[in-house]
Order: C-alpha cells, then sequence, then structure tokens
C-alpha cells in the first residue's frame, strides 16, 4: 500500500517536472529572440577552398565578438550559425536556403569563388535576403540583395595591369583556374592590354584540383613571357609556384602578378619561394593606419601569433560592421529597411584599410588600391597606392571597356 | 628537341607519379580484388607524416641535420600506413571477402572518416612541406631543367617497383601469396595461413600508399583532400593495364601520363582530361580485361 503510494506521488511529481520543462522550452526561443538577432556565415570548411575561406570566416567571428562585447546590434547580441559550403556551389546554394528559410537569419555573410556566389545569388534574390560578400571579383554583377565588400575589377585588376603597363612590361602571359573568375578577368585584361597595344602570348586555364604544372610550365617556357598575371584559385597556387621553383625560376625570369595571392596563401606556399613576386589588394598586413594595428592584434591574440591578416579577412572583417552601421541607421533588421538605408549611400566604416563607402547604387564599396611586393618576411609590402577608387563593377567608365564590349559570363 | 625532351620528361615524370600512387592499388585492387576507396587517404595519410616528421625535426634537431628528416619520414611514412592497411584489413576488410560491393562502401565510409580526422587534427589550411636542400631546384642541361624532386620521385618508383617484384616473385611469402590469390582452398589445404597473407599483403598496399604520400608532398600543398586527387587516375591506371599484373600497372600509367601530358600540351587541361578517359572508354571497351591477363584455368575468367 505505501509503496503504491509513493510511487503515485512519484508519477505526479515527474509529470509536474516535465510539464515544467516543456514550459520553460517553449518560452525559450521568444525570450531569446528579444535580445539577440541571428545571422549565418557561410564559407567553405572543408574541400579546395578551405585553406582561403577559413581566414573569412575567422575574421568574421572576430568582428561579430568585437560588437556583442561593445553592445550588440540595436541593443542585441548578434548569434552565429555557421554552414559549410564544401567548395561546392551547390551545396552553398542549399546551405543559403537552409539558413534563410529554417534558420531565418537577418542576413548571410559568405562565399568566396564567384561561382558560390552565383549559385547563391537567385536564392538570396528570390527569398528577398541580404549576402555580404568579402572577396575582390571580376565584377560584371550587381544585385538589390548582395553587398560587394571585397574590389571590383576596376579597384583590383585594372589599376595592376595599367601598373605593370607602367613600369614597362610588354609581354603578357594569362594563367587561371577554370572558372568563371579569372575568366572573365582575363577578357577584361585581353581588353585592356589590346587597348594598350600591347600582347597576350598565352591564356591557360588549370582544373580547380589540379596538382600537375609540367605541361602549363613548358607552355610558358616556349611563350616566353616577361609577366605572368596569376589568377589561380585555392590548393593550385601551391603546386604552379613549388614546380615553378623546382626549375630553378624566381620573379627575375617570371614576374608574376597575383589577384588571389594574399597573407595566408604566402605562409602555405612559402615566403622563400614567392619573394620578390607582386600581389594587387586594398589591403595588407602591414599596412599603415591605426584601425589597422588594432585589428592585426586582436586577430592574432584570438587565432595565435602565426596566423596573418589578409585582405578578404579585412573586407569580410568591414562586411559586419558596415551591416551593424546600416542596420543602426535603419534603425531595423529587416533586410528591406537595411537595404534602403544602404541605397542612401552613406553607410560608411573607418576600416584598417582606410575609410569604406558603401556605393548606394551598385552596392560595392570604395577603397583604395594597393600595389604590393612579397618580402622575405612573409608579408606583402607596398610599393603604390591610389586614394580611394569608386566602384565601376561593369567598367562603363572605361573606353576601352565599353568598346570591347565586355558582357558578363554566365 | 627542347621542347620534346621537355615534354617527355614531363611525361615520364607524371607517370612516375601516377604509377606510384598506384603500385599499392596494384596489389590491393590488383591482387586481392578489394576495391580500396580508402587508398587516397593513405597517400594523404603519408604525406602528413613527412609534414609531421619535418615539424619535429624543425622543433628538435639542430638546423645542420634537418635534411635527414625526409629519409626518416619515409620509413616512417611506410610502417603507420602498413600499420593502418593491417588493422583495417582485420576488422573490416576481411568480413567482406567476396562482396565487392559492400568493401566498396565500407572503404569509402573510413575514407570518410579519415578525411575527418586529418581536417580535426591538421586544420582545414594545407600544410607544406619543405623539400630538403638536395632536392630543390634542378639541373639545367641543353636549355631543359630537370627538377631533383622528380627526378627523385622516379628513383624511388623504380625502387619500389623493384621490392614489390622481389617480394612477388623471389621470396617465399611472395610464393604463398599469389599461391593464396590464385587458389585460395588449394593453398589452405598446402598449410598456408592464407588469412595472415590475405592481412600482410593489404598491408604491405597500403603501406605503398604511404611512401607515395611522401613523394607528393614535395610537389604541392598537403590537405584532407589531397589523396583524392590522385586516386581516379590510379585505378585508370590498373584497371587499364589488366587487373592482377604489375607489370599492366606499369604501362597503364605510362599510359596516362604521357597521354595527359601530350595532349595537355596541344589542348587545354580541361579538355586533356576528358581526352584521356575517351581514351580509357574506348580501350576499355575493345579489351575490357585491359591490357595483360593472367591465364589461368578458373571457368568464370
Amino acid at each position: 500500500m505505501k509503496k503504491k503510494m509513493f510511487s503515485k506521488i512519484m508519477s505526479v511529481l515527474s509529470a509536474m517536472t516535465i510539464g515544467i520543462s516543456l514550459t520553460a522550452c517553449g518560452s525559450e526561443p521568444t525570450a531569446s529572440d528579444s535580445d539577440t538577432v541571428k545571422v549565418g556565415l557561410l564559407h567553405s570548411l572543408t574541400g579546395s577552398m578551405a585553406i582561403s575561406e577559413k581566414s573569412v570566416r575567422d575574421a568574421e567571428v572576430l568582428a561579430i565578438e568585437e560588437i556583442n562585447s561593445a553592445g550588440g546590434v540595436l541593443g542585441k547580441q548578434i548569434k552565429y550559425v555557421e554552414e559549410d559550403g564544401a567548395s561546392e556551389p551547390s551545396t552553398f546554394a542549399t546551405k543559403a536556403e537552409k539558413l534563410i528559410d529554417s534558420e531565418k537569419v537577418a542576413t548571410i555573410f559568405g562565399c568566396w569563388t564567384s561561382s558560390s556566389r552565383k549559385a547563391v545569388k537567385p536564392i538570396v534574390e528570390d527569398y528577398n535576403a541580404l549576402l555580404w560578400y568579402p572577396v575582390q571579383y571580376e565584377g560584371m554583377e550587381s544585385s538589390k540583395n548582395i553587398i560587394y565588400t571585397g574590389a571590383a575589377p576596376n579597384q583590383q585588376i585594372v589599376p595592376a595591369i595599367e601598373y605593370l603597363i607602367e613600369q614597362g612590361y610588354t609581354k603578357f602571359f594569362l594563367l587561371g583556374s577554370d572558372y568563371v573568375f579569372p575568366r572573365t578577368a582575363n577578357m577584361i585584361i585581353n581588353a585592356q592590354l589590346k587597348n594598350a597595344g600591347l600582347e597576350v602570348v598565352g591564356e591557360e586555364y588549370a582544373d580547380m584540383d589540379q596538382t600537375d604544372f609540367s605541361a602549363i610550365i613548358s607552355k610558358i617556357e616556349s611563350a616566353k613571357p616577361e609577366v605572368i598575371i596569376n589568377t589561380l584559385n585555392g590548393t593550385g597556387n601551391v603546386s604552379f609556384f613549388k614546380q615553378m621553383s623546382e626549375k630553378n625560376y624566381t620573379s627575375d625570369d617570371y614576374m608574376t602578378m597575383s589577384f588571389s595571392i594574399a597573407e595566408e596563401e604566402v605562409a602555405t606556399i612559402g615566403a622563400n619561394i614567392l619573394q620578390g613576386h607582386l600581389v594587387s589588394w586594398n589591403y595588407y598586413q602591414t599596412t599603415e593606419t591605426d584601425k589597422n594595428t588594432a585589428f592585426v592584434d586582436a586577430y592574432k591574440a584570438k587565432y595565435g601569433n602565426d596566423r596573418v591578416t589578409s585582405d578578404p579577412a579585412e573586407a569580410a572583417y568591414d562586411a559586419v560592421y558596415l551591416w551593424k552601421e546600416a542596420c543602426e541607421k535603419a534603425n531595423s533588421f529587416e533586410v528591406g529597411d537595411v537595404v534602403s538605408a544602404i541605397e542612401k549611400g552613406d553607410i560608411s566604416f573607418d576600416a584598417p584599410e582606410g575609410t569604406v563607402t558603401i556605393n548606394g547604387e551598385n552596392h560595392h564599396l570604395s577603397k583604395p588600391v594597393r600595389i604590393g611586393e612579397v618580402g622575405t618576411d612573409g608579408l606583402i609590402h607596398e610599393i603604390y597606392a591610389t586614394e580611394a577608387v569608386e566602384p565601376d563593377p561593369y567598367l562603363t567608365t572605361y573606353d576601352w571597356a565599353v568598346s570591347a564590349g565586355i558582357q558578363p559570363l554566365e | 628537341m627542347e621542347q620534346f625532351v621537355n615534354t617527355l620528361f614531363n611525361g615520364i615524370s607524371l607517370s612516375s607519379i601516377i604509377l606510384l600512387t598506384s603500385i599499392g592499388l596494384a596489389i590491393t585492387f590488383g591482387l586481392m580484388r578489394v576495391i580500396n576507396m580508402a587508398h587516397g587517404e593513405f597517400i594523404m595519410i603519408g604525406a602528413y607524416m613527412t609534414y609531421v616528421v619535418q615539424e619535429i625535426f624543425y622543433r628538435f634537431v639542430p638546423s645542420g641535420f634537418q635534411d635527414i628528416y625526409y629519409f626518416i619520414a619515409i620509413p616512417v611514412a611506410f610502417l603507420v600506413t602498413f600499420m593502418l592497411g593491417s588493422l583495417m584489413e582485420k576488422f573490416v576488410i576481411s568480413r567482406l571477402y567476396g562482396r565487392e560491393i559492400d568493401s566498396l562502401l565500407a572503404t569509402w565510409g573510413i575514407s570518410l572518416i579519415l578525411q575527418q580526422t586529418a581536417r580535426s587534427i591538421f586544420g582545414t589550411q594545407g600544410v607544406n612541406v619543405n623539400a630538403p636542400s638536395f632536392l630543390k631546384g634542378g639541373i639545367t642541361i641543353g636549355g631543359c631543367t630537370f627538377s631533383y624532386n622528380r627526378l627523385f620521385i622516379i628513383l624511388m618508383v623504380a625502387l619500389c617497383l623493384f621490392c614489390v617484384w622481389f617480394i612477388m616473385y623471389k621470396s617465399n611469402f611472395g610464393k604463398q601469396m599469389r599461391a593464396v590469390m590464385q587458389n585460395r582452398t588449394m593453398a589452405q589445404c598446402m598449410g598456408i595461413n592464407s588469412r595472415r597473407v590475405d592481412n600482410i599483403t593489404f598491408s604491405i598496399g597500403s603501406g605503398l600508399a604511404g611512401i607515395a604520400g611522401c613523394s607528393i608532398a614535395l610537389l604541392g600543398s598537403i590537405d584532407s583532400t589531397v589523396g583524392q586527387s590522385y586516386i581516379v587516375n590510379s585505378f585508370m591506371a590498373v584497371v587499364l593495364g589488366g587487373v592482377g599484373k604489375l607489370l599492366g600497372t606499369v604501362i597503364g600509367s605510362v599510359i596516362i601520363g604521357s597521354a595527359s601530358i601530350f595532349t595537355e600540351n596541344y589542348t587545354s587541361s580541361t579538355i586533356a582530361k576528358a581526352i584521356v578517359l575517351l581514351i580509357v572508354i574506348i580501350f576499355l571497351q575493345k579489351r575490357p580485361q585491359g591490357l595483360f591477363v593472367i591465364k589461368s584455368r578458373n571457368l568464370d575468367e
């Protein structure tokens, strides 16, 4: 009898605890919703692009944590949901849909390759969501639902070629990975060089996961260019430069101008192999601004002293702050409100690279251009710089580009 | 002429790399008929072992002696992958003999596990192996530069081939191995411990993948997916050469390696890949058993 009584009490008690915990669960999301805002991070953490995208993801997390400890955005703490794009454009598209549709994020920071951005673009447009894209790219694009915080071609490629022409280089070889960025970039470079009356002695594309570059190197040898315009991306860069150095080639034999080699890649390839080669970006770890000193210190303090900051990482860091600024100007997290605040054209941020402002018309940033040379210390040192350049993704202000009729590759 | 010598050397070099990654496969797939999808990951482990040995040397060995790390790395890579292969054979493969599709799925699962493990340990960033100083650069003869590490890889392939040939055809163990692979029941009747032979054979195949990893570490960066970029060519070389024959694998690798380089010289690398695959497909249509066939009195062969 006593036993029965006891078990009855127990069952009532347990029913009560279950009930209590259920109500607790039920009320939790609304409670957290009132003081946090969810954002999505969508980068390749695996696959051939992971080598590059990890640093971008880390910079975004750093910015989010800094903003949170300074009080958040509109009084809310940022909570990030992370998805792995796995270096596959189709995976990027599905994961973007997942972030928007089931995670209900306020915005997405993500992508690196143009193919991944082009896969995500229709998704963010259909759902009227917002994507912050942090990498320099080939241009020829502008979307209401994407903010491009990396360089447009007239802020990286065009000035770099102008610089090379000024330096007296006359024979160019174009080498790239086989996807949309290198192909469009080379189309622009071809038009620009033709206008300058200079010669392109060869144009080659390597597979994304190519490991053997000996055939391409022998094509370079027989074309005898003075400078190689390198738009290889991911692990291909390591194989290419390693295999060039096995043939005893240095920057004295073949100068290269790379658009996808930043500090991270220099560390992986090795400064002894890359020293003397040229790169073109808007930011280097060595860029001398007060904001940059603080950014580099914070990055190293969080991720370790051996880590380096890079242009895409900096652009990703800027993206989070620019989003915060836009939300605060709009006083809302709604994509429509944020975009109309951005389109007023006065969202700017005092970034490590200098002050950047979002252009309200084409959603790109105005930013300074810097040509750098890889040093023996593994860092990139600025050898030429411009004032902030207005973004012109369709190159409409360049006569040679307009007359060549450059069209986006789809 | 210069151009031709250069192309020839590039062809031989690529063939040697493919061959090095497929010798192990020639044993596990060719002889034992186990479709080991994790073979690429054994290559990756070999490459990472080279990196680990290099880092240990940089930390604990005076700078004058650091170059010898590479000679330590080769046996380390071999031993680690040998042991892993042995464990895998014991716990997974041995339960799936004769069920080729099942073992394909199981080993594919293992390959995913190994990739993720590598990512957890070494991170997603690719790591770099510095070639020892005597393998840096190349020797220039009459306008052609032959890089030392490619010459070294060719030498290494020759050495591995010789060892495998010696083990298979000259040693007592090789005799047992071939006996088991040709007629298991009969070999067992003669008192051969076929379980032990299976295990060691599979381990040797895996160990050779480790050595291959050691060599490809010199050519590019190492990340968790590095094995994947070599595995397709290796399988093609083994199938093309005729499953079960060492010489077949050698010729298969040479055909694929030189065909890639020669077609790439006149087209682009993407087209070259497609053309090589086309050649393999057409060839296997005409001769599905590959270049070389073992003469056998088995009814189903």
